[in-house]
């Protein structure tokens, strides 16, 4: 099947849109492009990981940055996820802009504590006299055919510690954007990259920020009537696909891009839904306290006389993450997601 | 650089002497003797100097018994006394330049008052009104770390920035900065800072690792931390280690002093095992006769760093029996002042809190605050009313 990715800014206002360059762009090569505008602007960024430099990232996503900018703001980390993050907060003590790299979702772990005890904290701890604008890029989610530890959605964990921010784009165009204005947001960011999205193309407008959305606010990626579907980094696809599908059958979703987890844009889906009354969430991590628990319990709260249906939700399952070639059971697709909205609607 | 060769001993608990590898400069005869590289060092210590380590010793130990007392009258929730390591940590701290930057545990007081940190701060946060407690930037010295080891790693990235801004080695030591990070002998398990002593070896970081080894992790004895002595440690990272008689002041400044001056010409990072005893308990919630030996902390007590710098003062005429009385009633103007100060401390509201997760807004947090007002707000009222 064919889906046209939608330009997620559709709506927004393209006066400027003189001045901007057009480029068809990869997600991974967007984010690269979004990443070297971040560094030409800022002269305190740093790009700090395992593999950013010589090799430009197993996905490439810094490909060619350590040429342009020099293995003093390119830096090939030693192999400890502490010690990149951990040291990237004494760098933003410093003044420094930490752009860390941690390579894969389940590598990301053994940086616990330096994220959630330690990163997220210290705002807080030192009454905000110190900010540590450290942006924490992870490659996230499955549907490449990976051996485990490398398709884990780790969202929740990140989403349910405050003082850390939590924002996946799922277009090329988002991911230009979005890792621009989070190099530049001064509270600690994880940046989840949806890998199995990493090789979709689509038109990229370069320059031209103002046109962004603002960090945290969802995007309406779809207009529909009959039901709102709710989805995030690599499930926004599998939603449209969906949703497609589901209009040859008379039926007409609402596709919400949620671009964000903490915080999650609940305006942008109460208004939603009060004109659907139902939802339905998808993402890939598992459902078991999962961003579509919250969002469930939240709309519930906000929208309890205008649903129809009790908020659904899709995602994985309480299990360790399957084996490659099991995958794509495990994984919300288009089937599944049609389920959803078929029972959804049936109430 | 520390020999490797073959096994070394297994230190045992009850094992106090302190080893013949430490260096030692003041030995508790009081009569200071110095040779080899850090006799510079040793002999650039003047009597202000050497009576500026004494009265902030002296003070910290005051500080440490008052607020042990606080505790045990519920002033405080919790404290971690400093008593025995007041020779590493002011020895090592008098080493700083005011642009370096330290990196504290949290059993540091001593750090603190050779910074500059007013001790009181450090109630805010055992009293449980806030978890930080002073400007890290107003003394360049960080806010305390609980997880153990965990400040390692920022102390290293910030050496490392130090680096990139070009800040060390230019050649004019007056403005090269050098950063320094203590720990305790249990952090040297931690993964945090093996990863701290790599990250700081490969960039040649201007940063020194002080370990204070005050043999015991809580309840745990050196032996279960480490099978060589913990100053072997740093060879393995490339990193040049040197262990120190931790309850001699001069010893540990001197030693601290060179290596801060090494960070500060670009020579990179240093590690140094001060070898001290915590006189005291792990913090006034433990109970050290469980696992200590009372034979043990006598023994040290004939060690007590104050005492032995007392002796060299007295013997060598830097001071006198005046000039102890003044420090003394220093250290009682001080104890009366956290006194009354720390009844004082009270918890900002909530609301405060709520401000602070974040440094940008998050509507989350925005909604739950104004929830939460809401909800106090009407509490308020129907207590008013029920009045």
């Amino acid at each position: 099947m064919t889906v046209t990715i939608p330009d997620t800014t559709a709506n927004m206002d393209t006066a400027q849109s003189g001045q901007t360059e057009v480029a068809r762009l990869s997600l991974a090569k967007a984010i690269n492009a979004g990443l070297r505008q971040a560094m030409t602007r800022h002269p305190k960024t740093v790009i700090m990981g395992e593999d950013v430099g010589q090799l430009g990232g197993v996905f490439r996503v810094t490909d060619g940055l350590l040429d342009s900018f020099g293995p003093e703001r390119v830096i090939d980390t030693p192999l400890a996820e502490a010690g990149i993050v951990g040291t990237a907060i004494g760098l933003a003590m410093r003044g420094y802009l930490p752009i860390c790299e941690i390579q894969f979702d389940g590598f990301v772990y053994p940086a616990l504590d330096q994220i959630v005890s330690q990163l997220a904290k210290l705002h807080s701890r030192s009454g905000g006299r110190l900010t540590l604008p450290v942006v924490i890029r992870v490659p996230y989610g499955g549907g490449i055919g990976a051996v485990e530890h490398h398709s884990e959605s780790p969202e929740a964990v990140f989403a349910h510690t405050a003082g850390l921010r939590v924002v996946t784009p799922s277009t090329p165009q988002d991911g230009y954007w979005m890792i621009q204005q989070a190099v530049e947001a001064t509270d600690p960011i994880l940046f989840l990259e949806p890998k199995a999205r990493y090789w979709d193309a689509a038109d990229v407008r370069l320059g031209e920020r103002d046109a962004a959305l603002p960090l945290g606010k969802a995007a309406v990626v779809a207009p529909g009537r009959d039901i709102t579907l709710v989805a995030y980094g690599p499930s926004v696809r599998v939603g449209l696909e969906a949703a497609e599908l589901a209009g040859g059958e008379g039926v007409s979703v609402e596709v919400i891009d949620l671009r964000s987890v903490s915080p999650i844009d609940f305006d942008a889906i109460e208004e939603s839904v009060r004109r659907t009354g139902r939802l339905v969430v998808v993402h890939e991590a598992p459902v078991f306290f999962g961003a579509g628990a919250e969002i469930a319990a939240r709309i519930s709260q906000r929208c309890f006389y205008n649903l129809e249906a009790p908020v659904l939700r899709v995602g994985g399952f309480h299990m360790p993450y399957p084996p490659a070639r099991r995958e794509a059971d495990y994984l919300p697709d288009v089937d599944r997601v049609i389920g959803a909205l078929a029972q959804a609607l049936s109430y | 650089m520390v020999d490797m060769g073959g096994p070394q001993p297994v230190r045992t608990a009850g094992s106090v002497d302190v080893p013949e590898t430490a260096l030692q400069f003041l030995p508790p005869d009081g009569q200071v003797r110095s040779a080899g590289p850090y006799a510079p060092y040793v002999e650039s210590l003047t009597a202000d100097d050497l009576r500026s380590m004494y009265r902030d010793m002296v003070l910290t130990r005051k500080f440490d018994a008052e607020a042990t007392a606080l505790q045990r009258q519920g002033e405080l929730g919790l404290w971690v006394p400093s008593i025995g390591q007041e020779a590493a940590q002011v020895g090592s701290a008098h080493g700083l330049k005011p642009q370096d930057f330290a990196f504290p545990g949290y059993r540091d007081h001593g750090v603190l008052a050779s910074r500059g940190v007013d001790l009181v701060q450090t109630f805010a946060h055992t009293r449980g009104v806030d978890h930080g407690g002073w400007d890290p930037r107003e003394h360049n010295c960080h806010l305390y770390t609980l997880v153990v080891g965990a400040q390692t790693l920022h102390a290293t990235g910030y050496a490392i920035g130090v680096v990139k801004d070009h800040a060390c080695a230019t050649g004019d030591p007056t403005k090269d900065e050098a950063v320094i990070v203590y720990f305790g002998d249990g952090a040297t398990s931690e993964g945090d800072l093996n990863e701290a002593l790599v990250f700081a070896g490969v960039n040649q970081a201007p940063l020194v690792f002080f370990c204070q080894n005050n043999q015991y992790a809580i309840s745990e004895p050196t032996s279960r931390q480490s099978r060589v002595p913990l100053f072997h440690r740093g060879a393995g990272f490339g990193i040049p280690s040197v262990q120190v008689d931790g309850n001699d002041v001069v010893a540990c400044y001197a030693v601290t002093a060179a290596a801060l001056d090494a960070a500060r010409a670009g020579m990179g990072p240093t590690f140094i095992e001060a070898f001290t005893y915590r006189m005291g308990a792990h913090t006034t919630s433990d109970d050290p006769t469980r696992y200590r030996d009372s034979h043990d902390a006598e023994s040290w007590k004939a060690l007590d760093p104050i005492a032995r710098l007392r002796l060299h003062l007295t013997l060598s005429d830097h001071a006198d029996q005046n000039f102890f009385d003044e420090v003394d009633a220093e250290g009682a103007a001080l104890a009366t002042r956290a006194r009354e100060a720390v009844r004082k401390l009270e918890a900002p509201p909530l609301d405060s809190f709520f401000d602070l997760a974040y440094n940008e807004p998050h509507p989350l947090v925005a909604e739950e605050h104004t929830e939460w007002t809401a909800f106090e707000t009407a509490r308020l009222e129907l207590m008013g009313a029920g009045r």
